[in-house]
C-alpha cells in the first residue's frame, strides 16, 4: 500500500515515518516535498509528519496549512484516503481544519519527552483496528505544545461520535489529571474526523514500532492500516447509523 | 587615538601589534586592526593553549580526522565514519542563558555537517552554582529551554550529558555542547579553500550587527561590565539552521563542492582566513555582495559580525547557479561574494574598493604563541584531611538518601527530558543510563556516547582529575558494552595569565594525555575556554571529555538497571578506602578536599577489557560503573532504575562509609544469573580483575550488611520505592520550590 | 504606507498557562497582579489604496492566519505612515 510523507520546512520525524511503513511494514513509500502537488490517486495513506515546520513560529502548524502540498491532502480527504498526522502532522490538521480543536502551549510550559500511557478510546478506526477498545498502551511524546483545546460541545460530539482514539491514562487506564502530561482536555492524545478517515495524535507510533527500541505498541497502529487498506477488516457501519 | 593604543584596547599586546605591522609592512587599517584582534584572541587562535595541546596522542589507525578540522572523524568500518566535536559557550550563556546555550547547540551542529555528515545526536556538559541561589534555577532554566528549543527543532536527539553544581559555577557557569555525526567515507569534506579561481559563497541566514566581538568577549573575564555587553549576544534560528543543514547535506553530494565551512566565532573573517589557510591560498571577497540584515553596515561589522546560521562555501567555477539552484529549493540564498586567489592574502574590497588585505596564514595561524610558566598552587601543599577526625554516622540508610537527593546523584529526568531524545528512532539506550547508545540503521552496530568530568577532583589534583576524566568516560561506555573509539575535549578553566590555573591547564592536559595514551583513545577535535572567572572566584578546572565508542553487535548493549530477581550482584574492581573529594564529604559534612581517588589506568584496562568481553559473551544481565557517592548509590541506582531490590553482605576492613560511599575508581557493579558465574570468574581471572560477589538482586527493599574482622557491623535497609522517589524527584523539587 | 499593529490574545475562558505563570511570578515579586494575559503583537507594515482598504486587509489578515479562531481573539489598529 502506497504511503506519501509529506516533507514540510522543519518537518524532522519525516525519516522516522518513512522508515516505519517501508523498512519495517515493506510497503513503498515516498516523500512528496511541500512545494509539489500529488493525486489522491496515487497514494492509500498520506502521513503529515512531526517536526517544527516553519519552526512553529506564529503557531505550531499555522503556516504549514498553506503549502500547496496540503491542496492535495485536502483532495485526498474528502476522497477517504487515510490521512494521518502525528505530533507537528496533528497541529497543522488542526490549524487546516481537517480535525476540530486547537493546540496550546502545554500547561506547564515545557516540552516533554517521555513515554506516556494510552488508554484506546476506539478500536473501530482504519488506525486502530488491531488494538482493542479500554486496551493500555504505551508510546512516547515529544512535544512543547500538545495541550488540546475545543469548546464543549465539539468534545461532547466527539465523544458521542467515539472518536476519541487516545487517551492519557495511567498504567491501569485511569483517566487521571496526574496522566494528563499537558494539560489536554478530557486527557485526549488522539482524534479522528467525522468520515473516520483523519487521525490526529499527539504521541509518536513511529517512535515504538520496532523490537530493538524496546517498544513495539506503536506497529499496530500501521499495522491496523495495513489491515484496512488490504480490506481485511470493516469499520464503522454500526457505530454511525 | 594613536593605532598603537586602539590596538591594546581591542586586547592585542604591544608584541602583537608590532608583529602585525612589521607583517604587513605597514600599520593595519581600522578593519584589519578589528580582523586581528579578533582572530589572535584566545578564542580563535589558541595562543595559550596551543603547545600543551600538542601533548594529547592524535594518532591511530581508525582515526581519519584529527584536531584542526571543523570536527574529528574516525573509522567504524562498514565504510562509515563518526564525526565529533564538543564546544563551549559558556560566556554568552552566562549573560543570556536561553540564547547562549540555543547558539552554542547551533554552532556545534554547523562543525558537524560542515564535514558532510549527518548531525545524529547532542550530548550537553552543563555545571552551575548551588540550586538554592535563584539566579542559578533562572540561568539552569534558561540553558535548558534554550538547548531544547534549539536541538528539538532541529530533530538531532539529545542523549546524553552531565549536570553538576557547585559554588565554584557561581558566577561562570558551563556550557559544554557536544555534537556527533554520521558519514560515508567517501562523504567527507574539508574546510579548504582549494583552486585559484573557484567561487566564495555565502549561504544561510542574512548578515546583522550581532555578536561583533563575540570572540574576544568570550576571551575576558565576567564582570559588572559584561552585564551590559548584552547587544554582543548572538540570537538563534533553529528553523533557519534546519534548513541549511538539508541544503548543505543535498549540496555536499555534488562533486564540484571544494570545501565548506561554519561561520562562527569571528565571522566571515575566521572562515575566509582560516579556509584560505588551510589550502595555502588566498581569497578576494566584496562586502557589499554580502546579504544584510541591517542597513548602513561598515566592512569592519560585515567582516566581524557573528550572526548565526551562515556557511561559506567553496566551488568549482561555473557551478553557482547549480549551488542557487539547490539552496532556493530551500527557501534560502546563496550569493558568491568572491574567489580563491593564489597569493595568500584574504583581501577585502567594498564595491571594488580595497578595505583590508592581509595574508590569509598570518590573521588565522600567525598569532604569537604565549609561553608561560604554572605555579604549583598552594592549596595542593595542603596535607590530606585526617579522617580519623570523621567519625562514621550513626544511621548509614539517611546518609544514602540524603546523597540519592544530592542534584549531582539524583536523576536528571527534569532536564533531558526537557530534550527530544527519541527522534531519529535510533536511540536504544536513552538518557538516564552511564552512556546513551545509538543503533545505526543498516548495519549491526551502535555508538555509545558520554561526557564526564569531575571538577572537583580536578581543582585538587589536577593531574588525577584529568586521568580520572578520561577513565570514567570510557568505563560508562564500556558498561553498556561499547569499545572506546575517540575523545573530544571541551578543557575549561580560569585565566591563563594566573600561573596557577596554568598550571592546573598543563597538569590536567597531562592527566589527560597519559589516559588517553595507556587506553589507547586518541584525542580528534577539541576546544579551549579561558577565563571562566569573576571578580569572586574562579571556575574549578572542568576538562569535560566527551567520547564515542563503538558496539559492534548493539543487540548485545547492556544497560544499568537490574533485570531479574535472583540474579548474583558482583564487584569488578577493588574496594579502596579513599575517600577524599567524594560527594559523600560535601553533601554530609560540608568538606569539599582530600585527596581525590586515583586512577591505576593498567587496572582500569584490564577492568574495562573483562567487562566487554563479559558483555560480549552475553553473560550479564547489567552494569554500572561506581562513581560519585561509591558503590552504596551504584547498587541503589541499579535497583531504581531496574525497578528491583538488592540484598547483600560484605565483609571489609575498610571503614564502612568509605566502603559505601567511597568513590574509589576503577569498578563496576553487574548482575548476571547464577548460572553464568563461573564463567565470569573466569573471565576475571584471565584479565587479572577481582571479583567479588556482593549479594543478590531481590524483588523490592534494599539491604546491605557490612562487617569487618573485628565484629564491627553497619547496615543500609531502605525501601527501593522511597529510594526511587527521592532520586526521581529531588532536582525536579529543588528546581521548583 | 501603512503601519498596522495586531493584538492576538487567548479567548476569555481559555487557560493561558504563560499568563498564569507570570501572574505567580508577579505575585512573587510582590506586585500583587491581579490577572495577567499574554498576547502576540504583531506589526504589519502595508500598501493600500485608503485606510478603510488597509484596515480591509488587516482583517483578512487576522482570520485567516494570525489569529486561530478556535483559541484566539485579535484587535487592531492601522495609522497611515507619516512621510
Amino acid at each position: 500500500m502506497r504511503c506519501a510523507v509529506i516533507v514540510f520546512p522543519g518537518s524532522n520525524c519525516d525519516v522516522d515515518c518513512f522508515h516505519v511503513w517501508k523498512d519495517v511494514l515493506g510497503q513503498p513509500t515516498e516523500y512528496v516535498f511541500h512545494k509539489e502537488r500529488f493525486s489522491a490517486e496515487d497514494f492509500d495513506l498520506i502521513i503529515l509528519p512531526g517536526g517544527f515546520s516553519y519552526g512553529d513560529y506564529l503557531r505550531a502548524g499555522a503556516i504549514a496549512r498553506f503549502s500547496p502540498a496540503m491542496d492535495s491532502v485536502y483532495k485526498a480527504a474528502e476522497k477517504g484516503k487515510l490521512i494521518l498526522g502525528i505530533c507537528n502532522g496533528f497541529q497543522i490538521l488542526l490549524e487546516a481544519g481537517l480535525l476540530p480543536g486547537a493546540m496550546m502551549k502545554n500547561r506547564d510550559l515545557k516540552f516533554h519527552c517521555h513515554d506516556v500511557y494510552l488508554k484506546v478510546g476506539t478500536a473501530d478506526s482504519p488506525f486502530t483496528n488491531m488494538y482493542l477498545p479500554g486496551e493500555v498502551v504505551k508510546m512516547p511524546i515529544a512535544h512543547g505544545e500538545g495541550n488540546y483545546y475545543a469548546d464543549a460541545d465539539t468534545i461532547e460530539r466527539l465523544k458521542r461520535e467515539d472518536r476519541i482514539v487516545f487517551y492519557y491514562s495511567d498504567e491501569k487506564g485511569n483517566i487521571t489529571d496526574e496522566a494528563n502530561p499537558n494539560g489536554s482536555a478530557e486527557n485526549i492524545a488522539g482524534i479522528l474526523n467525522e468520515e473516520r478517515n483523519v487521525l490526529g495524535m499527539m504521541p509518536h507510533p513511529e517512535r515504538c514500532a520496532e523490537e530493538i527500541l524496546g517498544n513495539t505498541d506503536g506497529k499496530r497502529l500501521f499495522m491496523s492500516i495495513l489491515e484496512y487498506l488490504e480490506g481485511r477488516v470493516k469499520i464503522g457501519k454500526s457505530r454511525r447509523s | 587615538m594613536g593605532k598603537a593604543e586602539e590596538a591594546k584596547k581591542l586586547g592585542l599586546t604591544d608584541e602583537e601589534y608590532n608583529l602585525i605591522v612589521q607583517t604587513l609592512g605597514r600599520e593595519p587599517n581600522d578593519v584589519e586592526l578589528g580582523m586581528y584582534s579578533v582572530m589572535w584572541s584566545e578564542h580563535c587562535s589558541y595562543k595559550n593553549s596551543k603547545p600543551l595541546l600538542k601533548r594529547f596522542p592524535t594518532i591511530a589507525p581508525h582515526v581519519l580526522q584529527g584536531p584542526g578540522e571543523n570536527a574529528g572523524i574516525v573509522d567504524i568500518g562498514d565504510n562509515l565514519a563518526v564525526v565529533l566535536k564538543i564546544e563551549s559557550h559558556n560566556h554568552p550563556s552566562a549573560v543570556e542563558p536561553y540564547q547562549g546555550a540555543a547558539t552554542g547547540v547551533g554552532g556545534i551542529i554547523r562543525d558537524i555537517f560542515a564535514m558532510g555528515a549527518r548531525p545524529i545526536a547532542l550530548l550537553d556538559s552543563l555545571r552551575f552554582g548551588e540550586l538554592d541561589d535563584p539566579r542559578v534555577k533562572y540561568l539552569l532554566s534558561g540553558v535548558v529551554s534554550g538547548i531544547a528549543d534549539y536541538g528539538n527543532c532541529m530533530g538531532i536527539p539529545t542523549v546524553g550529558g552531565e549536570t553538576y553544581f557547585n559554588d565554584a559555577y557561581k558566577d561562570n557557569p558551563l556550557v559544554n555542547a557536544m555534537c556527533v555525526g554520521i558519514i560515508r567515507h567517501d562523504d567527507i569534506i574539508k574546510g579548504k579553500a582549494q583552486g585559484v579561481g573557484n567561487s566564495v559563497m555565502l549561504v544561510g541566514a542574512a548578515t546583522g550587527r550581532d555578536g561583533i566581538h563575540g570572540a574576544s568577549f568570550a576571551s575576558e573575564e565576567l564582570s559588572e561590565e559584561s552585564e551590559s555587553k548584552r547587544p554582543s549576544v548572538q540570537v538563534g534560528d533553529p528553523f533557519m539552521e534546519k534548513l541549511l543543514l538539508e541544503a548543505c547535506l543535498e549540496l555536499l553530494k555534488e562533486k564540484w563542492v571544494v570545501g565548506i565551512q561554519d561561520l562562527g566565532a569571528a565571522g566571515l573573517t575566521s572562515a575566509c582566513s582560516e579556509t584560505a589557510a588551510r589550502a595555502g591560498t588566498g581569497i578576494e571577497l566584496d562586502v557589499a555582495l554580502v546579504p544584510r540584515r541591517e542597513k548602513g553596515m561598515t566592512p569592519y561589522e560585515v567582516m566581524l559580525s557573528e550572526s548565526q546560521e551562515r556557511m561559506l562555501i567553496i566551488v568549482e567555477k561555473g557551478h553557482e547557479e547549480d549551488v542557487k539552484r539547490i539552496f532556493e529549493k530551500w527557501d534560502l540564498y546563496a550569493v558568491k561574494i568572491g574567489e580563491v586567489t593564489g597569493d595568500g592574502m584574504l583581501r577585502v574590497l567594498e564595491n571594488g574598493k580595497i578595505v583590508a588585505e592581509v595574508p590569509a596564514k598570518s590573521l588565522a595561524e600567525g598569532a604569537p604563541v604565549i609561553k608561560r610558566e604554572g605555579k604549583r598552587p598552594v592549596y595542593m601543599d595542603v596535607q590530606d584531611l585526617d579522617y580519623s577526625k570523621i567519625e562514621i554516622p550513626e544511621n548509614l540508610s539517611e546518609v544514602l538518601l540524603r546523597l540519592l537527593a544530592s542534584p549531582n546523584i539524583a536523576s536528571k529526568a527534569w532536564v533531558y527530558q526537557q530534550y527530544d531524545h527519541t527522534v531519529r528512532t535510533d536511540t536504544v539506550v536513552p538518557p538516564g543510563s552511564d552512556a546513551a547508545v545509538l543503533r545505526i540503521k543498516g548495519t549491526k552496530k551502535g555508538i555509545a556516547l558520554t561526557t564526564d568530568c569531575n571538577g572537583l577532583y580536578c581543582y585538587l589534583d589536577p593531574y588525577e582529575g584529568g586521568k580520572q576524566a578520561v577513565a570514567e568516560a570510557a568505563r560508562n561506555l564500556v558498561v553498556t558494552g561499547a569499545k572506546p573509539l575517540a575523545i573530544t575535549d571541551c578543557l575549561n578553566f580560569g585565566s591563563p595569565e594566573n600561573p596557577e590555573v596554568y598550571y592546573q591547564f598543563e597538569k590536567c592536559i597531562d592527566g589527560i594525555s597519559e589516559a588517553a595514551k595507556a587506553l589507547e583513545i586518541p584525542v580528534v577535535s577539541g576546544n579551549v575556554s579561558f577565563y571562566n572567572e569573576s571578580s569572586s572566584r574562579v571556575i574549578f578546572p572542568t576538562p569535560v571529555i566527551g567520547m564515542v565508542g563503538l558496539l559492534e553487535d548493539v543487540k548485545k548493549r547492556c544497560t544499568m538497571a537490574f533485570k531479574n530477581p535472583g540474579d548474583i550482584v558482583v564487584l569488578l574492581g577493588e574496594n579502596s578506602d579513599e575517600m577524599g573529594a567524594s560527594e559523600y564529604l560535601r553533601v554530609i559534612f560540608g568538606i569539599q578536599g582530600g585527596k581525590p581517588p586515583r586512577v591505576d589506568l593498567e587496572r582500569e584496562k584490564r577492568l574495562h577489557l573483562c567487562c566487554l568481553k563479559a558483555i560480549k559473551k552475553g553473560i550479564l544481565s547489567s552494569a554500572h560503573d561506581v562513581s560519585e557517592g561509591g558503590l552504596a548509590v551504584a547498587i541503589a541506582e541499579s535497583c531504581i532504575t531496574g525497578n528491583l531490590g538488592f540484598e547483600g553482605e560484605i565483609t571489609s576492613d575498610i571503614r564502612a562509609d568509605a566502603l559505601l560511599f567511597g568513590e574509589g575508581q576503577s569498578r563496576i557493579v553487574v548482575s548476571l544469573k547464577e548460572e553464568n558465574l563461573p564463567a565470569l570468574i573466569e573471565l576475571a581471572d584471565e584479565t587479572g580483575v577481582k571479583a567479588m560477589v556482593l549479594g543478590r538482586v531481590v524483588p523490592e527493599y534494599f539491604r546491605i550488611n557490612v562487617k569487618d574482622s573485628k565484629g564491627g557491623f553497619k547496615k543500609i535497609e531502605l525501601s527501593v520505592e522511597e529510594m526511587a522517589d527521592i532520586w526521581s524527584k529531588s532536582l525536579e523539587r529543588k528546581v521548583e520550590e | 504606507m501603512f503601519n498596522a499593529k495586531i493584538c492576538v490574545r487567548f479567548k476569555n475562558g481559555v487557560l493561558d498557562p504563560q499568563g498564569a505563570a507570570i501572574k505567580g511570578a508577579l505575585n512573587h515579586l510582590g506586585f500583587e497582579a491581579e490577572d495577567v494575559r499574554v498576547g502576540k503583537l504583531i506589526e504589519v507594515k502595508l500598501k493600500a489604496g485608503n485606510l478603510e482598504e488597509a484596515k480591509a486587509k488587516v482583517r483578512m489578515m487576522c482570520e485567516k492566519l494570525l489569529a486561530n479562531p478556535v483559541l484566539e481573539d485579535f484587535s487592531f489598529e492601522v495609522v497611515e505612515e507619516s512621510i
